[in-house]
């Protein structure tokens, strides 16, 4: 056993770092303080703010606590308070890697006792006794009240409620056996408003928190005395928060704490990631111009994992996503093994496989189902169950990505696409959380498109080789959101609030003409006509200050505070078929057994009698009744519509580029399967291979349609607009596109026009079919209509402030806000079509739901590399992307073809 | 209708050629700075861009008479609220034609200072004109604000429509930020009383009949 010890470090270094109550309480566990956890109470000494660089398992959260124990306990020592025993010091099996532990039998105890505080809430107690309780605290009077002369000094942000609940729990632990005076609180969505209000007047020493919720602390006028005191932010699962618009507004409290408390320094505690250094900088102010980042501080030592591919005995699919072919292997292993996380990309793809599972459950394993749309009590359940090594395997989704370790976990699969190699790095690192042993998982690729993948995968994993995304460009939706919780505390000048927020890494490079038309939006809404100046939601003062006008204006901010705009779900409820099934005429008995919730834009997408498989059971779609989803019991055994709506991570770039080397180097194919093998060979013969920068088009006739097949290997979402342009582009070239289809490697158009004729003659050139100019005209146009930009606009409309989803007096609901927005959108593009919420709307465009970004690069690094191909019939590599034909709904706009075609359907039918 | 016929444009205008009537409902004017009043700040546009669209359709077929049937305004204040051009704009168009504003639940008390008649219903013939519908025969009515989502070729398209069974009309709603209400909602089977109405729904060119228990 690899054990790094206290001798790594030279022992006086050791002591003086770790006062002698911290040594002795390492020891009393079995266990050593690990170098790193050192290396960040070195970091904490020298004042400077570190990242922390650690897989699962490396005691990442002691360590990001450490020094503000050590600070806790020195600071009360050298005033000469009395410490008394907490607790009883009862020894807690280690569960979350806290330290390195000597002794395996500890860690592998299968009852983990609940730390001695657990049930002792803060609550409990009325806040007089707080006062006399053994902390002593010394009190100060404030004017206003008294309060504690230390205040608060940690702040801890998780991305997740539980966890932050968790790590509060878990922190109990040492802090009650070292007997340290420490109160330790939580602060979530759940927090009761007594304990709300006693927080700020009775700040704990330790505040574990979420982004949202120090959103809400920084918008009142009493946040300087809650943080004034500050001295060390934790930021917990720092990788999993900068990537979307929470980390955005997370960097601007983070900007308002450097403002209030300028001592304090932060601890970022993440994953392996592409690029610390850039990650880093979130950590620290950054000075106007120059680019400052925080220590950067490596856990070595993890042993690299185990990963390998399963090699079925079954003939691998062309196409699809659920894996089916390999369930019987994929129950073979979680019966070999103990505990077993089977991690999927989508809900609905773990609710097959999970009602697949059990279908063949025959030695009734304990297998459960974990995914974010179950209640939260029910993954709780899973979660706890997980912990006690009561399960076998648990099917997942992301929604285990995140979170503390829990239970003996010896083996993670992955199934379907890995997506990405740093994201498949965090999953396998859920495997053996004992950090010295090597993680074990087996991909099982669902696809032969998806074998490559894993295959690159692999490589990627032997390499370290990272690829998570760059840090982003804050978002200006955010800002205006930041921009309203500012003026809901104390007034702010301008001035001094753009070189602050300038100072969060995402927006230093942020323009003062979008910082002034951003708090000309909060005020007035931004428009070019001025006729809102009465209506303003904030209002200079003489000195030029900004306060809100109302504190109806307020009370709506503290509602619609955060940056996660849920999807509109409908209720799901159980009715009886009607007879006839598809006829929607008959009458819809209401009410029923409520089975769950769903998403609008999937129901959308359905017609009447098409089935799906919800809440492990395939169901009829029966009708929509406002908000109510009707649906009967279906008998057939399989979905006619798969609820695979792709997963919410396109394919990336790095693997993609990996994955265009291997088809390119036919002497790596020996290591892949031979159906995969055999199906390339084919793709040689008959087609191409396209080779790393090309772009490989074929073209072919097939049942009375022409085909136009290109693979850019770019991700989905990059091909949905790619097609969506190129459809256009048909159109006008006469080629009478009829519809497209896109996956993660491939893009297919068919129509009614004779492509290969056209190109053979002059009449279509491909050249200027692929040309990057189709981001120019065709791409605003399409913007004018498309449902993805009009659902991206939403969310920007809803995040910024300017429609409320939760309201104070009368409940609106949400479908409405979900129409409204759309008419808003058309509207505002119409009339000012610079207004910053399309700009922050084309803003996500580029790296979200329609992936701009990546469909340009692509374009421009194709451009006069593209290969074509006249086939006489589809190709091997070809024939994945047209199997997805009518499974995935068929995306093209809205038009009077379609319409149209729809009423002759209809009428044939009635006539005939 | 009732021996009447109609063209049903795909602008969400109604046309009675031989009279050369043109029926809107639903305008909705200044409902953008009605909810600015309460906070929520909507772009100030939509009084512009649906009168816009009513030049547009007027310029069209050039009618004689204009009824507006009700909820032309978002509220009772709303008419003080337009701005100077979005007023003259309006009495452009009421010039050479007489105008009706029929009253709506939203616009109850229109002043007269707005130019033409103001009303609570108008009969023609065999055509009454109100705002809320009441199921009568005869009845070209407004308020409800249809909207009919029709599935294609494994998608669907939702757009605004006239809802009708040849004895009685819905109008639908004309003002940009009009909502809709689904012609599957209860309303409508109280008002046409069997499932067999038909939806005409709005295309980009032309108006698209369904039978609107196809429809959801």
């Amino acid at each position: 056993m690899s054990t790094l010890d206290l001798f790594s470090v030279p022992p006086s270094e050791t002591a003086d770092l770790l006062p002698r109550r911290f040594r002795d309480w390492f020891a009393s566990r079995g266990w050593s303080p690990r170098e790193h956890q050192l290396a960040l109470l070195a970091k904490a000494r020298e004042e400077r703010s570190a990242l922390l660089i650690a897989p699962t398992g490396a005691g990442k959260t002691l360590a990001g606590f450490l020094p503000t124990l050590v600070e806790l306990s020195g600071e009360l020592d050298r005033k000469g308070t009395h410490l008394p025993l907490k607790g009883g010091g009862r020894r807690v099996p280690a569960r979350d890697g806290w330290g390195s532990a000597a002794g395996a039998e500890q860690a592998a105890d299968p009852h983990p006792n609940p730390p001695p505080f657990r049930g002792r809430e803060p609550d409990d107690l009325a806040s007089d006794e707080i006062e006399s309780k053994a902390v002593r605290p010394n009190l100060v009077s404030t004017g206003r009240g008294v309060r504690r002369s230390s205040g608060l000094h940690t702040l801890y942000i998780s991305p997740l409620k539980a966890l932050a609940v968790d790590i509060a729990r878990n922190l109990e632990t040492p802090v009650a056996e070292m007997g340290l005076p420490i109160r330790i609180e939580t602060r979530t969505g759940d927090t009761p408003v007594s304990r709300r209000q006693r927080q700020r007047r009775y700040p704990p020493d330790i505040l574990l928190t979420t982004p949202e919720q120090l959103a809400l602390l920084l918008a009142s006028d009493d946040a300087p005395f809650l943080f004034a005191s500050l001295k060390r932010i934790v930021l917990d699962e720092l990788h999993a928060l900068v990537t979307s618009k929470r980390g955005d507004l997370l960097s601007l409290g983070l900007a308002r704490l450097w403002t209030i408390a300028p001592h304090a320094r932060a601890i970022g505690l993440s994953a392996t990631v592409a690029e610390p250094e850039q990650l880093a900088r979130f950590l620290v102010p950054q000075p106007g111009g120059a680019r400052v980042s925080a220590d950067v501080v490596t856990a070595g030592g993890a042993a690299p994992p185990v990963v390998e591919m399963l090699d079925t005995r079954e003939r691998l699919p062309w196409s699809g996503h659920s894996a089916r072919h390999a369930l019987p292997e994929v129950y073979e292993l979680i019966k070999r093994n103990k505990t077993t996380l089977v991690f999927v990309n989508t809900r609905s793809q773990a609710e097959m496989l999970f009602q697949d599972l059990w279908r063949m459950n025959d030695d009734g394993l304990a297998i459960a189902l974990h995914h974010g749309s179950l209640d939260v009590a029910q993954r709780r359940k899973v979660e706890d169950a997980m912990a006690a090594g009561r399960l076998r395997g648990v099917v997942c989704t992301s929604s285990l990505d995140l979170g503390v370790d829990w239970g003996d976990v010896d083996l993670v699969i992955n199934i379907g696409a890995p997506k990405g190699s740093s994201r498949l790095m965090q999953r396998i690192g859920r495997a053996n959380h004992r950090f010295d042993e090597a993680s074990r998982a087996v991909l099982v690729p669902a696809n032969r498109f998806e074998v490559l993948e894993c295959a690159v995968a692999i490589d990627a994993i032997a390499e370290n080789a990272q690829d998570t995304p760059p840090l982003r460009t804050g978002a200006l939706d955010v800002l205006a959101q930041h921009v309203l919780g500012c003026a809901c505390g104390k007034p702010f000048l301008s001035d001094e609030l753009y070189d602050e927020v300038r100072t969060a890494a995402p927006y230093a490079a942020l323009s003062r003409t979008d910082f002034d038309d951003v708090v000309d939006f909060v005020a007035t809404g931004g428009y070019a006509l001025k006729t809102y100046e009465r209506f303003a939601r904030i209002k200079q003062d003489k000195q030029g200050r900004w306060r809100v006008t109302n504190p109806k204006v307020r009370q709506s901010y503290r509602l619609n505070v955060g940056t996660i705009v849920e999807e509109t779900m409908l209720k799901v409820r159980l009715v009886r078929s009607r007879a006839g099934g598809s006829g929607s005429t008959g009458v819809i008995a209401r009410g029923g057994r409520m089975l769950g919730e769903i998403e609008e834009v999937f129901i959308e997408g359905l017609v009447p009698g098409d089935t799906f498989v919800f809440g492990g059971e395939v169901v009829r779609y029966e009708a929509l009744v406002e908000d109510q989803v009707y649906v009967s019991r279906a008998n057939d055994k399989d979905a006619k519509v798969p609820s695979y709506m792709g997963g919410k991570f396109p394919l990336s770039t790095y693997l993609a580029e990996r994955v265009r080397k291997l088809l390119d180097n036919s002497r790596a194919w020996k290591g892949l399967p031979d159906q995969v093998h055999d199906w390339l060979s084919l793709q040689r013969k008959f087609s191409r291979v396209p080779a790393v920068r090309e772009l490989l088009v074929e073209t072919f006739p097939r049942g009375g349609s022409h085909y136009l097949v290109c693979y850019p290997f770019e991700g989905r979402l990059a091909h949905q607009t790619l097609g969506m342009l190129l459809t256009r582009r048909l159109e006008r070239a006469r080629a009478r596109p009829l519809g497209f289809v896109a996956n993660e490697y491939a893009l297919a158009v068919w129509g009614v026009g004779d492509l290969s004729f056209m190109i053979r003659h002059g009449k279509l050139d491909l050249n200027a079919l692929f040309d990057p100019d189709m981001l120019g005209d065709d791409l605003e146009a399409w913007l004018a209509e498309s449902a993805l930009m009009k659902r991206t606009f939403r969310n920007c409309a809803i995040i910024s402030g300017l429609i409320a989803r939760r309201f104070t007096d009368e409940e609106k609901s949400r479908r409405q806000v979900l129409f409204s927005t759309d008419l808003i959108y058309d509207v505002l593009r119409k009339h000012q079509a610079d207004h910053v919420l399309l700009r922050a709307a084309r803003g996500d465009a580029a790296t979200g739901l329609l992936d701009l970004r990546r469909l340009s690069d692509m374009l421009a690094r194709i451009h006069g590399r593209i290969t074509h191909k006249d086939l006489d019939h589809v190709s091997p590599l070809a024939v994945p992307a047209l199997l997805e034909i009518g499974r995935e709904s068929v995306y093209g706009e809205a038009s009077d073809e379609l319409l149209a075609e729809a009423a002759e359907e209809l009428v044939r039918e009635a006539t005939t | 209708m009732a021996d009447v016929d109609f063209v049903a444009d795909c602008s969400g205008a109604l046309f009675w050629e031989r009279q050369s009537l043109l029926v809107v409902s639903d305008l909705h004017l200044e409902k953008g700075s009605s909810y600015a009043a309460r906070g929520v700040l909507l772009p100030p546009y939509d009084t512009v861009a649906t009168l816009s669209r009513l030049a547009a359709v007027i310029a069209r077929h050039d009618p004689r008479q204009v009824i507006a049937l009700g909820d032309s305004f978002h509220d009772r204040d709303a008419h003080a609220r337009l701005s100077g051009p979005d007023r003259e704009a309006l009495a452009a168009l009421q010039v050479r034609r007489s105008w009706i504003w029929i009253a709506g639940n939203h616009d109850p008390a229109l002043p007269s200072s707005l130019g033409g008649v103001v009303a609570t219903e108008v009969a023609i013939g065999p055509i009454a004109f109100r705002h809320e519908p009441t199921g009568a025969a005869g009845e070209i009515a407004g308020h409800l604000h249809p909207k009919a989502r029709v599935p294609t070729r494994g998608r669907s398209i939702e757009r605004r429509c006239f809802a009708s069974d040849g004895e009685r009309a819905v109008m639908p709603a004309f003002g940009a930020y009009a909502g809709g209400l689904s012609i599957r909602d209860a309303a409508f089977a109280r008002i046409f009383g069997s499932p067999g109405f038909m939806a005409h729904v709005l295309g980009d060119n032309r108006v698209h009949a369904f039978v609107a228990s196809r429809c959801y």
